[in-house]
Order: C-alpha cells, then sequence, then structure tokens
C-alpha cells in the first residue's frame, strides 16, 4: 500500500476514534443471547472429562489424552507469583460445558445453523456469511469487496458454530475447522501436533485446559502454501457461571504464511467467569505465522464487580529454520489477564516478535508479557510492550527473554512502556533476562511516565475536551504496536483504547 | 523426639555459631533470630535466589578460602588522609588501628558497647534491617542481626574532616566472620565512609545507615582480591528529607558475591544513587556476582540511580536484581537504573532482573540493561590506528565502567579506584 494512503486512513481513524469516545457507552458487548442451552453438570471430576469427550464424540486416544492430563492437574497448584489478587476459584463451582441446544446436532452447512446464534453474531460485527470482510468493523468500507477476505471460526461457550470460506480454502489445501471436527477429520495431525508446544503438565491452567477443552480452532497450512485470506476465531462466552476453555492448533509446513486473528466478548454479569485457552503454534521451515488477538472479554464494571478471568497460555515453536512468528495483542478486556505469548526460537535464523498494548482501567488487572527462548543460530525477537494503566488498574509487564549458549550471533531487543493516568493504579514491570553467550545483544529498555502534560495542553487548546485529548495522546503511545496489527484490526484497536479508558479522566 | 531427627538446614547453621548473649541489643538480637527462624534460609527456589546458589553460603561452616597477600600492589587508599579501623577475620584489631578518634564523629566497637545497658545505636540496630525484610525476605541479613560479633557504631554530628576507612584482613582459611555496622548522620552532617579487603573466608556484613534530613553520606567500597573468599553484604539506609546517599563498590574476584542494598527514600527531595563495577575472571577461580538492590521511593521528588557494569570472562557469572518501588503519592519521583554486561568471551553469563514497580503516575521513571560483547566498530577503530589488541581491550572496558566509576564524587577516591581496575585488566589480559 503506498505510504500516502496510509497516512490517509491513520488520519482517518483519529477522528473515528475521537467519535467513538464521544458516541459509546463503555462495552458494547454486555448483552446476553437468550437461548436454550445444555448443560454438563457443575464441577469438575473424571466423569465431566468423559462426557466433554463423548459429547464431542471423540476416539478413545483424546479421551485417554484428556485424563491424563486430568489426572496430573489434581496433583497441581495454582500459580500466585503473578501480581495479581482476585478470590479463591472454586473450580467445582463451574460448568465445564454449556452449548445451546440447537447444536445438539452438528449443523452441516451455515445455513442450517440456528438464526439466532447467527443474529448473535451479527450484533457482534461478526457475520458467519461468506461474504465480506469482518464487517462492522470500523473502515471495513475502504476496502474494495472480495479483495480481502477473512475466514471465521465462531465458538460460542463450549462449542464451534460454524466456519466460513471452508470450502475455498481446502481448494488451497488449507484446513480450517474446529478442534473437535479436526480430531475426527485429521487424527493423524492432531495426534502429531496436539500438547507438542504446550505439553499437558505445562502449567496449572494449561493442564486445566488439556482435560476439559470442549472446542477452539484447528490450521493446517500445507507446504509452500500462503494462506488465501486472513483466518479468524471469534469466541463469545454467553452462559453464565461456565468457564470456557478453549483450545487453538495452528500449523504452518513449511514455506508457507497464515495471518491469523483472534476476538472475544462476554456478557455484563456481575459474577466473575473463568477462562483458560490454550493455543499452540508449530511453524517449520521458512514458515511464517501472524497472530493477532483484541481480547475485549467483559473487564467488570466501574466498582470491580464481575468480569472475566482470563489465563491464557499461547506458545509459538518455531521449530524449522527461519520460520517466523509475530505475536500481536490488544488487551482492553478482562478483570484479570495472565498471559504471555511466547515464542521458542529453536531453529537457526528465526524470528519471533511480540507487540502488546494492555490497558487496564477501574479495577482490571493485567499481569502480561512474553518469553523469547533464543536456542537456534542467528535468532531475532524484538519485544515492544505498552501498557496503559487508569482508575484504580494495575498492569503488570512480565517478560523473559533467553539466549541459549548455542544461540550464537542471536539478538533481542525489549522496549516496555508504562503510562500512568490517575494517581491511584499500579505500572510493574518484572523482566527476566539470561543471556549464555557473548556473540548475542540483549537489549532491554523501560520507561514509565503520565500522560504528557504539554501534549494534553496542545490538544485542548485546539477544542478537544480532556477525554478526547488522553485517547489521542494513548494511541499515539501505543501507534508502534498498532501499526504491527493488520488494518481492520488495528481500526478497532484503537476505539477500543480509547473506549476502555472512559471515565479515566478527572 | 529422638536423636536420629535430622536438623534443618537453620538450625545446623545455627547450631555452629555461638549467638551472643546480654547486653544493650539483647532484645534486638532476639527478635532478629525468631523472624530467620520464621523466614528460614534461602533456597534457589526462592524468586530472589533464582539466579545465585545460596547454598555455600547456607553451610554450617565456611568452605576453606586461601588468605591472598597482594604483593604486587600497595594497599588501597594507602596515601589518603583517613582513619584507619581494622578488622582482623572479623575482630577489631586496635592495634593496628588508629585512634577512633575524629572532629564531629563518635565511634564505638559493638563488642563493647553490648556490654553497656543502654546506648544511642539501641534504638537503631535492626530497625533497618526489620524494615527491609519487607516485601522481600533476606535472611542473612536477619542472621546477622542475631549472630553479629563485631562491628562499628558510628554517630556523625557534624561534618567529618576526613574518611574513616574499614580495612578488612582476611588470615585464616576457615575464618566466617560476621559484623553488623549501625551509621547515623545527624541532620546536616557529612561523612565518607570506606572499606576494603575480603574479611574472612565467609563474610556476612550488615551496615544499617540512618542519613537524617540534609545529611550527605558518601560510601566507597572494594571488596578485596581474595580469589577464593564468599561474601553476602547488606546495606539498609533510610534517607531523610533533602538527604544524600551514595553507594560505590567494585568487586573483582571472589567465588561468590552477594550484595544487596535496600533503600528507603522517607523524606522529600532526597537523592540515593548506588553503583557497582564488577570484574570477573573465572580462570582464576569461580566468579560469581550478584547485586540485588531495592530502592523504595516513599516521598515526594525523590532522584535515585542504580548503575551497575559488569565485565565477566571465563565462565564468570554476573546477576543483577534492582527493583525501584515508588509508593502512592511519592510523586514527582525520578528514578534511573541501568545494568549494563560485557561478556569477554562465550563461556560467561549475564542473568538479570530489573524490576519497576510504580503506584504514582507524576513520575519518571526508567530502566535499561544490555548484554553483550565488545563493540566491534570501536575495536576496529583502535586496532586500525595502531593500538594493539588487549591495551584496546582495556581502554573499551575502562570506558564502559565509565558511568559506575562517575558516582564517585571524590576525584582522588575516583582516580585511586581507576588505577586499582587498570591493574586488574593489565593482570588478566588473554
Amino acid at each position: 500500500m503506498a505510504l500516502e494512503q496510509e497516512l490517509d486512513v491513520r488520519e482517518g481513524v483519529d477522528r473515528e476514534t475521537v467519535e467513538t469516545v464521544q458516541n459509546m457507552g463503555s462495552y458494547k458487548y454486555g448483552w446476553e443471547t437468550e437461548i436454550e442451552m445444555e448443560y454438563a453438570p457443575k464441577g469438575i471430576s473424571e466423569e465431566i472429562v468423559r462426557l466433554i469427550s463423548a459429547k464431542n464424540d471423540e476416539p478413545e486416544w483424546m479421551l485417554e489424552w484428556r485424563l491424563q492430563a486430568y489426572r496430573r492437574w489434581v496433583t497441581m497448584v495454582e500459580p500466585k507469583w503473578a501480581m495479581l489478587h482476585y478470590p479463591e476459584i472454586d473450580y467445582q463451582d463451574l460448568y465445564y460445558y454449556a452449548r445451546p441446544k440447537s447444536m445438539e446436532k452438528k449443523p452441516k452447512s451455515l445455513d442450517e445453523v440456528d438464526p439466532k446464534l447467527l443474529a448473535t453474531y451479527e450484533k457482534l460485527g461478526i457475520p458467519l456469511k461468506e461474504q465480506l470482510i469482518l464487517a462492522g468493523v470500523e473502515g471495513a468500507e475502504n476496502f474494495v469487496e472480495g479483495e480481502r477476505q477473512v475466514a471465521v471460526d465462531a465458538v460460542f461457550d463450549s462449542v464451534s458454530v460454524g466456519t466460513t470460506f471452508k470450502a475455498k480454502l481446502a481448494e488451497a489445501g488449507v484446513i480450517f475447522c474446529s478442534i473437535s471436527e479436526a480430531i475426527k477429520e485429521h487424527p493423524e495431525l492432531v495426534k502429531k501436533y496436539l500438547g507438542s508446544v504446550v505439553p499437558q503438565s505445562d502449567n496449572f491452567f494449561a493442564t486445566l485446559n488439556s482435560a476439559v477443552f470442549s472446542d477452539g480452532s484447528f490450521v493446517y497450512i500445507p507446504p509452500g502454501t500462503r494462506c488465501p485470506m486472513e483466518l479468524s476465531t471469534y469466541f463469545r462466552i454467553n452462559a453464565e457461571n461456565t468457564g470456557q476453555f478453549e483450545r487453538t492448533l495452528i500449523v504452518a509446513d513449511k514455506g508457507s504464511y497464515v495471518s491469523y486473528l483472534e476476538g472475544c466478548t462476554a456478557p455484563k454479569r456481575d459474577t466473575a467467569q473463568l477462562h483458560a485457552a490454550v493455543v499452540e503454534i508449530v511453524i517449520l521451515e521458512d514458515a511464517e505465522v501472524k497472530y493477532s488477538t483484541v481480547q475485549n472479554w467483559f473487564p467488570g464494571d466501574e466498582e470491580g464487580k464481575g468480569g472475566i478471568y482470563n489465563f491464557v497460555t499461547k506458545r509459538a515453536d518455531c521449530r524449522g529454520d527461519r520460520a517466523k512468528v509475530m505475536w500481536t495483542q490488544v488487551e482492553t478486556g478482562s478483570a484479570i489477564t495472565w498471559k504471555y505469548p511466547s515464542c521458542i526460537l529453536r531453529g537457526d535464523d528465526t524470528s519471533g516478535e511480540f507487540y502488546s498494548i494492555a490497558i487496564a482501567n477501574n479495577y482490571q488487572q493485567a499481569d502480561t508479557g512474553t518469553k523469547m527462548i533464543h536456542l537456534g543460530k542467528n535468532s531475532k525477537s524484538r519485544i515492544v510492550s505498552k501498557g496503559i494503566s487508569a482508575g484504580q488498574a494495575q498492569n503488570t509487564y512480565r517478560g523473559l527473554v533467553t539466549m541459549h549458549p548455542k544461540a550464537k550471533n542471536s539478538r533481542n531487543y525489549t522496549q516496555c512502556d508504562s503510562l500512568l493516568i490517575g494517581d491511584k493504579c499500579g505500572a510493574h514491570t518484572v523482566p527476566y533476562i539470561e543471556v549464555k553467550n557473548n556473540s548475542s545483544r540483549v537489549e532491554h529498555e523501560a520507561t514509565t511516565s503520565k500522560v504528557d502534560d504539554d501534549q494534553l495542553f496542545y490538544c485542548r487548546a485546539r477544542g478537544m475536551d480532556e477525554e478526547e485529548a488522553v485517547a489521542l495522546v494513548v494511541n499515539g503511545f501505543c501507534r508502534e504496536v498498532l501499526q504491527a496489527l493488520p488494518m481492520e484490526f488495528a481500526m478497532e484497536a484503537q476505539s477500543l483504547v480509547a473506549i476502555s479508558l472512559e471515565g479515566s479522566v478527572g | 523426639m529422638t536423636a536420629v531427627e535430622k536438623q534443618t538446614p537453620l538450625e545446623a547453621r545455627l547450631a555452629a555459631i555461638d549467638l551472643p548473649k546480654g547486653g544493650a541489643f539483647t532484645a534486638a538480637r532476639a527478635d532478629a533470630l525468631a523472624r530467620l527462624v520464621a523466614m528460614g534460609l534461602p533456597g534457589r527456589r526462592d524468586e530472589y535466589w533464582r539466579y545465585t546458589d545460596p547454598a555455600a553460603l547456607n553451610a554450617p561452616m565456611a568452605p576453606a578460602a586461601k588468605p591472598f597477600e597482594a604483593s604486587d600492589e600497595a594497599p588501597l587508599f594507602n596515601g589518603m588522609d583517613r582513619v584507619k579501623l581494622v578488622f582482623v577475620d572479623g575482630v577489631f584489631d586496635a592495634e593496628a588501628s588508629d585512634a577512633p578518634e575524629l572532629a564531629g564523629v563518635e565511634i564505638a566497637r559493638l563488642a563493647e558497647a553490648e556490654a553497656a545497658d543502654i546506648h544511642w545505636a539501641q534504638g537503631l540496630y535492626g530497625t533497618l534491617e526489620t524494615a527491609g525484610q519487607s516485601p522481600v525476605v533476606r535472611p542473612f541479613a536477619a542472621l546477622n542481626s542475631a549472630a553479629a560479633t563485631d562491628g562499628l557504631l558510628i554517630r556523625v554530628t557534624g561534618k567529618a574532616a576526613k574518611p574513616v576507612s574499614l580495612i578488612y584482613v582476611h588470615r585464616s582459611e576457615t575464618s566466617d566472620p560476621i559484623l553488623h555496622h549501625v551509621i547515623k548522620l545527624e541532620p546536616g552532617a557529612e561523612f565518607t565512609l570506606l572499606e576494603n579487603g575480603p574479611a574472612g573466608a565467609r563474610f556476612n556484613k550488615v551496615m544499617e545507615v540512618d542519613v537524617g534530613a540534609g545529611a550527605r553520606f558518601h560510601h566507597i567500597r572494594a571488596q578485596g582480591r581474595d580469589h577464593e573468599r564468599r561474601a553476602v553484604t547488606g546495606i539498609f539506609a533510610r534517607v531523610a528529607e533533602g538527604a544524600l546517599f551514595k553507594s560505590f563498590t567494585m568487586t573483582v574476584n571472589g567465588v561468590l558475591t552477594r550484595n544487596e542494598c535496600v533503600i528507603d527514600m522517607v523524606g522529600d527531595d532526597a537523592v540515593a544513587h548506588v553503583a557497582g563495577a564488577a570484574l570477573g575472571d573465572g580462570a582464576s577461580g569461580a566468579f560469581h556476582h550478584d547485586d540485588t538492590v531495592f530502592i523504595t521511593h516513599g516521598a515526594e521528588r525523590g532522584e535515585s540511580r542504580q548503575v551497575f557494569k559488569k565485565v565477566l570472562k571465563h565462565g564468570a557469572v554476573g546477576t543483577f536484581q534492582g527493583k525501584i518501588l515508588v509508593k502512592p503519592g511519592a510523586q514527582k519521583t525520578d528514578g534511573y537504573q541501568i545494568s549494563q554486561s560485557l561478556l569477554l568471551d562465550d563461556d560467561s553469563q549475564f542473568l538479570g532482573k530489573p524490576e519497576l514497580e510504580i503506584y504514582a503516575d507524576d513520575v519518571k521513571c526508567s530502566h535499561g540493561s544490555t548484554t553483550g560483547a565488545l563493540d566491534e566498530t570501536a575495536m576496529f577503530y583502535l586496532r586500525s590506528r595502531g593500538v594493539p589488541h588487549e591495551e584496546a581491550t582495556a581502554l573499551l572496558v575502562l570506558s564502559f565502567l565509565a558511568d559506575a566509576i562517575d558516582e564517585i564524587e571524590d576525584e582522588a577516591l575516583k582516580d585511586e579506584v581507576v588505577s586499582r581496575l587498570e591493574a586488574w585488566l593489565a593482570r588478566h589480559r588473554g
């Protein structure tokens, strides 16, 4: 895209952000779909694990795998090292499986899906029709129809309700379906890669997920293939007292490329809900994966009631030489965020990038960051993290950069900046740096500051009110990360930044 | 209870120590012991010991270390006008020392003051150490307060005309000294403390420094050239309004060094700078150097600096764990932390955790950390101008260390430190 054009769009977006601030209520996805649901009994046990497996009609090996994880999980304790404070989670007081009644029989095509579900996604701005790009996303009209298409896998509570553009993707050899389908249709791929990046026993939440994950997305890009469109998963939690445990597995075979987007929302409720997901990405020689997330789970209300507890394990394994991965995340939602998308740079000349914006307002708490594990020679990594705290929120960057003795000539650059809005919030940085060879270079920089008075004054003097001015300055602060997002996501993210900060000024 | 029941590591450690009893500091010592029992000895699983193995510090007996006599250079600070106070394997040596007399400065020996029923340091001994135990416990400091056998109690009421210089001599292969100093600067006082020497096979030292309003405290320390000694030290400082605290440490060699520094900036407009230059060559024995610094800003307009540089070769390991904590209301804080390591070969390691924890919005806090080899461009520049490789390395290393050395204000002291660094580089070529 020509530079001029890009600038144009960005200018437009700033205006849009300002408008969004004026027009929007705080959490616009807080409504609930009234739909008849079917639940598994409350609590977790071997029976529940068996039940989830049976509901998904899984083969014996998958059930065994889950049970192994469950037995391990029972012996583990919840980690407490993050700078997060929340009431004890009662794991027996949750529903581990909830699906719309109408999904009892898997619809064969999107036409058979319950219209209520389709309407839900329509309202979220994610139409499950094979028509356009993510319509409803601001700025979509700027694109020529048909030029950019996004295939969507929509997950509603515990089940995937449908995946779009499957046929078109199949033409290119790309497999994009729900993980429950993949277990049945492509067992050889799932067996080979599931748990190979995030093992069952990896950590408390990942192990829980391994035992009870109900659905999620599966992607396989064959060798030498550039995925013809962007792939996307949209997660929606709807049912009350339900935990969502989805599992995503992406395999990019030699020389392939895919860009993957993830979005999530949940209704407003005054009780907290648990979300423990696992994302595994396997990247073989010369392949490249871009994974972008806009996390907009319900953050709880102004008093800190309710919201999603988001404990997520995301990891990419650059297994082959010259494999590349790029994580981009915009974390605006969730009452509690515990998330460290990581890169294992195993192959030589591999590259890992992590761009993050984490915004915490009101009583939100975020403890997020990344791990860059350099094992291969000439591997490169870059971390850009922007944390914004407002209200009474606490925001922590936690990261690890490690250079293995054999990772000669590797390079890391880390920048983490924190912005504080108001004197009741906190911003923290906890980086771990381990350098075990001298041909590598590791640089780390971190700053903490407040919204610059001069910049605010400049905006105010030009007629903006304080909230608009803050949103503009914050968007500027996040610029480096926003630029790393795919275009339509970047636009959504920019307006989210403004919305998330609403009420933080004055 | 049976005799076969195994002692815990802490019980074994305490059994090997003859805990002092009675005297002015009885209550403080009993309190420290109770706290130590509650926290236990550290292990590798403890967050702040993940990069340093405390086994040698936990062991009941000090691992043997041969004393090292430097025949090739004069003792540090030799020609300087100072009050010299000497400890040999942790015991004060009056004969080798100058008379502890200096205008505006009261100096007493802990071992002697203890015999008295009342002493000015009574309300201070162990209190800054106790305050520094939260939020992270520091078991060796609690052990020190409980078990210290000697040390100095220094009260400064005016501007000291010359520095007090503490010299720690190591003679016995198994000496395991525990020293505890309490230093109090009354408002407006000025004082410079010099320390050098390895002190023993294993040295545990705590220094509590209370810097009164507007007072200025300078501390320059060199941890000796002994190859085999181990040391765990703790500085616990409280810095009042408008006061200044500056500490610089040079470490060359030593199997294991853990320097903790806990600074609480309680008054507005306080200034605290902590700096360190560590040079480690694993070829002359193992080298593991750990700087663990925790600065708390509890008042407005405070300025803090942490400047730590490490040069490592032949399997040497450098660790930095630094933290700036800005409490709610500590507005206009200016905090900066830099940790840089130069790895001169492929065996050496740097492990670091530079942290910020900030609860006030109108602050300027940042940290930086870099690790890597010597700059090739700079090396090429020097080589192309005919500077031999060894000399060029020494030159670049010294310039790399400059930011830390610059934290020493006194020019003469700075020159003295630089000359030692140059000598080290000359000894450790290749």
